[in-house]
């Protein structure tokens, strides 16, 4: 790793309430790393420390060599959490359109963008509709159009899929997938499932016992883990 | 981080300011009672009466309508019928009826010339009198006893309905079921209930002037009006005032040990399942509690309907004043509810606290009392009649805070806690935040609660009658007068107008806040 490493946690300890979280590690820019480990064990922690919901009160988290602004808005992160990733009462255009004008007025050519968007998970006959006339798999749609347009480089999940079937869970997966590329960017993924982990991520981040540990290939990680991670998977 | 740093500094500066204001209202006020309250030592016989009186016929009204409100609310949460849920919800009409209003109802069933009084005679028996202290305690009763069957009804409801299949399969019925299931909910829900009929009677003003007074119906609240509105004694006014905050601060105390129900709204509520033989017993009590509230609601429009017509033109005028008074009233509520609710939007916790210590405050707070010392700080420096109106807007609105913060801030924690993170992490300008996020997730009680607002502003005849000049009256001021002067039926056709106008205003901005759906 070391050199084309974009996202560097430097003796980082984030604190939520009592609870405190240490990472000391880097992740490479481009990659697609799975978050593992058991609950209340900090996976979402890490995640809210990256966004800007939670302060370092130790170290600083790094972003190509700059320290992070405090700012959730402003961070190169673009967020889905695994509930209210939409605005019930705007419509699928206006929630799309908060990726490139959060102030909810686009002009022209965003407009022009946001049609482009939806079209692209597949939603153009849903443009006017609210979310609650959706089912789970297309407004997850509206949320991965949303984060195509911000095009940060920096994308995180925290188990936004969670509720959704393998099948739609598979093509929301290979969406986000499309976005990446598209973007360039870095993916980091909350999940308990493990086929997601083996079919989508190259290296794995296991956190327990308030620690967060250095990036591992994911085969590795699967094939010789450690106590925790054995206690977790039921091994 | 300045973007951020400036938004929660100005949501705490609103804040603040909005609780600065309740502040001067409450203790600021009574700090300048307090000032005026010369020697503390001017209290008559008479006085100390109404300080007994005030006590033992908040003390009677509460047990009264708690007692009677149990066989009631069992017989309500027993028995499926059509109306029921017609009849819940009109169980909680006497809470946004104008108390003059109500107090006239009464008067056409019990008065002198009422119904009931009409049989009497027909039948040869001695006539019963609304005037006295009975009619302050019948009148409380009226306005209270359906509110103690809302709140006892819930405890009813809240017992999970596997309770009593369990008690039913154990062939527990009668006095095992009451012993089971029945004396614990209520050992739970009377307590909370009483206490809050007590306080709500201890300050209970409008009441006592219609049909109150004299040596032995006087509370202290009336005399606190009289004391200054006849004899413009201020320093016995304060000092009476301070008795009675005293008395109210002492109660509201035990409001920490016994916690004070909340109501819920809504009418839909379910029939508690019961195997056992209906009683007869139980259709006479829903019958004579339906009667005792319908009987006086149907009474306000039958004897208000031919005096509509013909109505003196001063009513209209008050009507007016009134209809703009309210509405100012509700927008002011909402504000300061919405002020206090965004301070605290990002802590359960502090929702909580501030609800509860802002519902207290208003309990134990006398509009009599603030009234007198707004009055004591405006006169050094211009005319108090000339303020009457905005007084009487500013103190409705800070009496009907409790409810509209009860209301709002729920909502606008929620939206907060669903999202805020959603709202930093794409970086959406607090404007678009307030006018697209905020304001569309709590329209809702935010039309409902202004509704409240402006017609308890509407209906209210409280501080306005320390101001009042002639020449300056909201309609239920005018509709007093008419009593006074004894002109019945014009008084009848305004009390129908002004209850009219008060569900009108209640209805627009409910429906407002519920949108085109």
């Amino acid at each position: 790793m070391g050199g084309g490493a974009v996202l560097r946690f430097d003796q980082v300890v984030l604190a939520q309430g009592d609870f405190r979280l240490s990472a000391d590690f880097e992740i490479p820019a481009g990659g697609w790393t799975a978050i593992v480990g058991p609950s209340g064990g900090g996976k979402s922690t890490l995640l809210s420390g990256i966004a800007g919901f939670v302060r370092p009160i130790r170290g600083q988290i790094e972003w190509c060599g700059q320290p992070m602004t405090a700012d959730p808005g402003q961070r190169p992160v673009s967020m889905l959490f695994q509930h209210n990733n939409l605005f019930p009462h705007l419509t699928v255009e206006q929630n799309v359109s908060l990726g490139l004008a959060p102030n909810l007025n686009p002009n022209t050519a965003q407009k022009e963008a946001v049609k482009e968007a939806i079209r692209s998970v597949g939603l153009s006959d849903h443009a006017t509709a609210l979310p609650s006339n959706l089912s789970g798999g297309q407004q997850s749609r509206v949320a991965i159009a949303r984060m195509l347009l911000r095009s940060k480089p920096l994308i995180l999940l925290d188990e936004p899929f969670a509720a959704l079937g393998p099948a739609l869970r598979k093509d929301m997966l290979d969406l986000v997938k499309q976005v990446q590329v598209k973007n360039n960017a870095t993916v980091l993924m909350v999940s308990h499932n493990l086929e997601d982990w083996q079919t989508s991520c190259d290296t794995a981040c296991f956190v327990a016992d308030n620690v967060a540990h250095p990036l591992r290939p994911t085969h590795q990680l699967l094939a010789e883990p450690p106590q925790a991670l054995r206690d977790y998977l039921g091994r | 981080m300045a973007s951020r740093t400036v938004e929660v500094t100005i949501r705490r500066v609103v804040g603040s300011g909005v609780l600065a204001l309740l502040l001067t209202l409450s203790l600021g006020t009574l700090a300048m009672v307090a000032l005026r309250a010369e020697g503390y030592g001017g209290l008559r016989a008479g006085d100390w009466a109404a300080v007994r009186f005030t006590v033992w016929q908040a003390l009677l009204s509460a047990g009264i309508s708690v007692i009677c409100a149990v066989p009631i609310a069992r017989a309500l949460a027993r028995r499926s019928f059509p109306g029921r849920s017609m009849l819940v919800t009109l169980l909680g009409a006497p809470f946004i009826l104008p108390v003059i209003v109500g107090v006239l109802g009464l008067i056409a069933v019990f008065g002198r010339s009422g119904w009931i009084n009409d049989g009497l005679t027909l039948l040869g028996l001695p006539n019963v009198s609304i005037y006295g202290a009975g009619g302050v305690i019948l009148a409380h009763v009226f306005f209270n006893l359906p509110l103690a069957t809302r709140l006892i009804l819930q405890g009813w409801l809240s017992v999970p309905p596997g309770q009593f299949r369990l008690a039913a399969s154990l062939g527990a019925d009668g006095f095992a079921l009451h012993r089971l299931i029945e004396w614990p909910m209520l050992k739970r829900s009377l307590p909370g209930a009483f206490l809050l009929i007590f306080l709500l009677c201890l300050t209970s003003f409008t009441v006592a002037l219609a049909v109150g007074g004299g040596p032995r119906a006087t509370t202290i609240e009336l005399a606190v009006y009289q004391a200054f509105r006849f004899d413009f004694d201020i320093g016995k006014a304060a000092t009476l005032g301070l008795i009675q905050i005293a008395i109210c601060v002492c109660v509201a105390a035990l409001a920490f040990l016994v916690p004070l129900p909340r109501v819920q709204g809504g009418s839909d509520v379910g029939v508690v399942p019961t195997w056992s033989r209906p009683s007869p017993l139980d259709w006479a009590w829903i019958g004579l509690g339906a009667a005792f509230l319908l009987v006086p609601l149907g009474a306000i429009v039958l004897s208000g309907l031919p005096g509509l017509w013909g109505l003196p033109s001063s009513i209209w005028s008050a009507l007016w004043t009134s209809v703009w008074v309210a509405v100012l009233s509700a927008l002011l509520c909402a504000a300061m509810a919405l002020g206090l609710a965004l301070m605290v939007a990002r802590s359960a916790d502090g929702v909580r606290k501030l609800a509860e210590g802002i519902g207290v405050l208003g309990l134990a707070t006398s509009p009599l009392v603030i009234g007198t010392g707004l009055f004591l700080m405006i006169f050094p420096f211009a005319r108090p009649m000339d303020f009457a109106l905005v007084v009487t807007l500013t103190v409705n609105a800070v009496m009907s805070l409790p409810f509209a913060l009860r209301v709002l801030a729920p909502a606008v924690a929620q939206v907060y806690s669903d999202h805020d993170r959603l709202r930093q992490s794409i970086g959406m300008p607090q404007g678009t935040w307030a006018r697209y996020v905020v304001l569309p997730a709590v329209r809702r009680p935010l039309g409902f609660a202004m509704g409240l607002a402006a017609a308890l502003s509407m209906g209210d005849l409280g501080v306005i009658t320390l101001f009042a000049d002639p020449a300056v009256e909201t309609l239920p001021l005018a509709l007093y007068r008419l009593m006074g002067a004894y002109r019945m039926d014009d008084a009848a056709g305004a009390a129908l107008i002004l209850v009219g106008f008060s569900l009108l205003l209640f209805w627009m901005f409910d429906r407002g806040g519920r949108g085109r759906a």
